[in-house]
């Protein structure tokens, strides 16, 4: 089986300061991987490395082109606009259309044409978790997607991961604190923790 | 590409900011020009072209730090350099939203408020045609300078600090323009010269916008 | 072993200690014998009379505050490229010395100006450049100051500087076609060679560019080792808060 994402002796800083160090996973189709640690301990440097959005200070995250996406609990939904407007903007950036089972899979069927600004945080947790869906790409990083979710609607997400995500394909690689139900492994970063005078990062010409 | 542009277009309209506030202040600008330097006709008709091209860079520069600033807190800029569309694309595609929203109504009124501060007639044409030759500069040089301020807490006094020097060519050429116009001394030149800094900034600076984009991004 | 290799911090630090106080003794003698022979020992001008001594200020202040920008231009596409600090941090050093070259420029040309035209300003070409240059200053500076972490600093303020510079050179030909202005042609055209500057004035008015540009090159090495001092402070303080 071919991986979808390989990453080899990954090591990541934070502020010139190297945080991880030796990362090293596969992940192949339908795949997940629980990514689990104290506080600070470096989830998120872990999943923007990945996603591309800061560079790596050795090793590789090998992928193919055009794949990944990251989401946060920052998700971009714009409050002027409405659910469907938000979603169908993304759609339109990666040249997609909003397939209309979103609605339905994450409960935004009432929700359709109200302004993003009016929903409940979780609601708009929501509207942020479909965009994933409407985007359909393979490989995802997710840094807390549960945030503010009620339990019933974590289950609906776990749901949307199990049966729809990664049965269709897809891997992801997941931060959370909480137990989603999805069969995956989990790891834990602490042992992956960079020694105090782990070498590398712009801060080490000075030392 | 097209949907970001209707997207910052519709944020625009529906923030209530965008086409108003920056026509608002422009005017309002213009208004009190006259109380600072007395109703004399003939000094107001002389410095007319002047007020109305520092007015408009004004007015450019009040909503500059919108451009990149909210999609950067709410996370929507860390989304778009994921996606599939180059981020030199994204910026200069912000650039051309917020000359939509305040460079083209701003070239469209500035001749119907040089009617208040009693310009020639022979300059309206040329006050038109500089303004639309160079307001493009001023909203891609600006979002330049809201790429770099992004990721700072209060970067408004500091973008423009970065900004206004910046300007300082468009300004001449746009405003020499009219000068040399009403008095017939060859307006093509300047008319030529701030044509070419709006091709030249909006040819080059997306890239380095979108540099100092993926730079305040890490 | 190339020269990049002096552009390692520690490397610099220990090079730069011993140079530094030849750099600061040349600097002082040259300007000092240049300043004392120029005001005190040479004859007064027919057009000017005295106040054409203020030129051994002027001229070298003038000339420092466009090569330091130069300067950090260079060293600005140097980090871009090559990504070493020292050269980032250099380009943070020189800042202010060309603003204060800039301000004495400004400020000795004021003081020319009331003899010679009648007024401190006047909004002359070679003025109103100068003036734009200090704006340009100011605003590096600033963002330098407003950024934390220092490699996005350095990042962030050597693109600034480069697309600056291409705008400080338009700014300049835009006031050139804006106005013609009073100021008198440059005294040491370096390009065709034919200076303006009688004989009598010119050996003190070359000692006191040189001992500028040599004072420039002193101050800035003494402020890149500071700089260097405090990244390495920093660098310090967060292995021990991780280490705890």
């Amino acid at each position: 089986m071919t991986a979808l994402l390989s990453v080899r002796d990954l090591r990541c800083a934070r502020g010139g300061v190297p945080v991880l160090e030796r990362v090293s996973f596969d992940l192949a189709v339908g795949q997940a991987l629980i990514l689990r640690g104290p506080n600070g301990v470096g989830k998120t440097t872990l999943l923007r490395t990945l996603a591309g959005l800061q560079p790596a200070l050795s090793g590789e995250v090998i992928c193919a082109e055009g794949v990944t996406a990251y989401a946060s609990h920052a998700d971009g939904i714009k409050t002027a606009l409405t659910v469907a407007e938000n979603l169908s903007f993304w759609a339109q950036v990666h040249d997609r259309t909003v397939p209309d089972s979103v609605y339905a899979t994450f409960d935004l069927l009432a929700l359709r044409d109200r302004a993003a600004g009016t929903l409940s945080a979780g609601q708009k947790r929501r509207v942020g978790l479909a965009r994933l869906a409407v985007i359909g790409r393979p490989v995802l990083f997710l840094d807390e997607p549960t945030v503010s979710l009620d339990a019933f609607s974590v289950a609906m997400f776990a749901g949307w991961m199990r049966d729809v995500h990664l049965a269709g394909g897809g891997c992801a690689v997941i931060a959370t604190h909480i137990d989603l139900q999805i069969d995956a492994p989990t790891l834990d970063l602490t042992p992956f923790v960079a020694a105090a005078d782990a070498d590398g990062g712009s801060d080490a010409d000075f030392l | 590409m097209k949907a970001l542009l209707w997207r910052d277009l519709a944020l625009a309209v529906r923030a209530g900011g965008g086409f108003g506030l920056g026509l608002a202040f422009f005017l309002i600008v213009v208004v009190l020009v006259p109380f600072g330097v007395g109703p004399d006709r003939t000094i107001l008709s002389a410095i007319a072209p002047g007020i109305l091209w520092v007015a408009a860079l004004l007015a450019a520069l009040l909503s500059l730090d919108r451009i990149f600033a909210l999609d950067y807190e709410d996370g929507a800029l860390a989304l778009l350099a994921t996606a599939p569309v180059p981020l030199e694309g994204v910026a200069l595609v912000k650039a051309l939203a917020h000359w939509i929203t305040t460079g083209l109504p701003l070239t469209l009124v500035a001749p119907l408020l040089g009617f208040f501060l009693n310009m020639d007639p022979a300059a309206y044409a040329y006050m038109f045609a500089s303004l639309a030759l160079g307001t493009p500069a001023l909203s891609v040089i600006g979002s330049f300078g809201a790429a770099l301020t992004v990721g700072l807490r209060r970067g408004g006094l500091l973008l423009s600090l970065l900004v206004l020097p910046l300007y300082v060519p468009t300004l001449i050429f746009g405003a020499e323009a009219v000068r040399r116009g009403v008095d017939q001394t060859g307006a093509a030149a300047p008319l030529m010269l701030v044509g070419a800094i709006s091709l030249g900034c909006i040819a080059l600076l997306p890239f380095a916008a979108a540099a100092v984009l993926r730079i305040n991004l890490r | 072993m190339s020269m990049w290799e002096y552009a390692n911090p520690k490397k610099f630090m220990d090079w730069t200690a011993p140079v530094l106080p030849w750099a600061f003794g040349i600097a002082g003698l040259l300007t000092g014998v240049g300043l004392v022979w120029g005001f005190f020992f040479t004859p007064e001008a027919e057009l000017f009379g005295a106040t054409v001594k203020i030129i051994y200020l002027h001229v070298p202040a003038a000339l420092m505050a466009i090569n330091a920008w130069f300067m950090m231009l260079v060293a600005s596409l140097i980090w871009v490229i090559r990504r070493h600090h020292v050269s980032a941090l250099a380009a943070r050093a020189a800042a202010p010395v060309g603003m204060v070259m800039t301000v004495i420029a400004l400020a000795t040309g004021a003081l020319w100006g009331i003899p010679t035209w009648g007024t401190y300003w006047v909004w002359d070409p070679r003025l109103t450049s100068f003036m734009i240059l200090f704006l340009f200053y100011l605003g590096y500076i600033a963002l330098w100051e407003a950024i934390e972490d220092p490699d996005t600093a350095a990042d962030l303020t050597a693109i600034l500087c480069i697309v600056g510079s291409v705008f400080a050179i338009l700014s300049r030909y835009a006031v050139r076609f804006w106005n013609q202005g009073l100021h008198q042609g440059t005294s040491v055209p370096v390009v065709t060679g034919g200076r303006t500057v009688a004989d009598v004035y010119w050996v003190p008015l070359l000692m006191c560019m040189i001992g500028f540009g040599v004072l420039f090159v002193a101050l800035v090495l003494l402020r890149t080792r500071t700089e260097i001092r405090l990244r390495r402070m920093r660098a310090l303080t967060a292995r021990t808060t991780r280490a705890a």
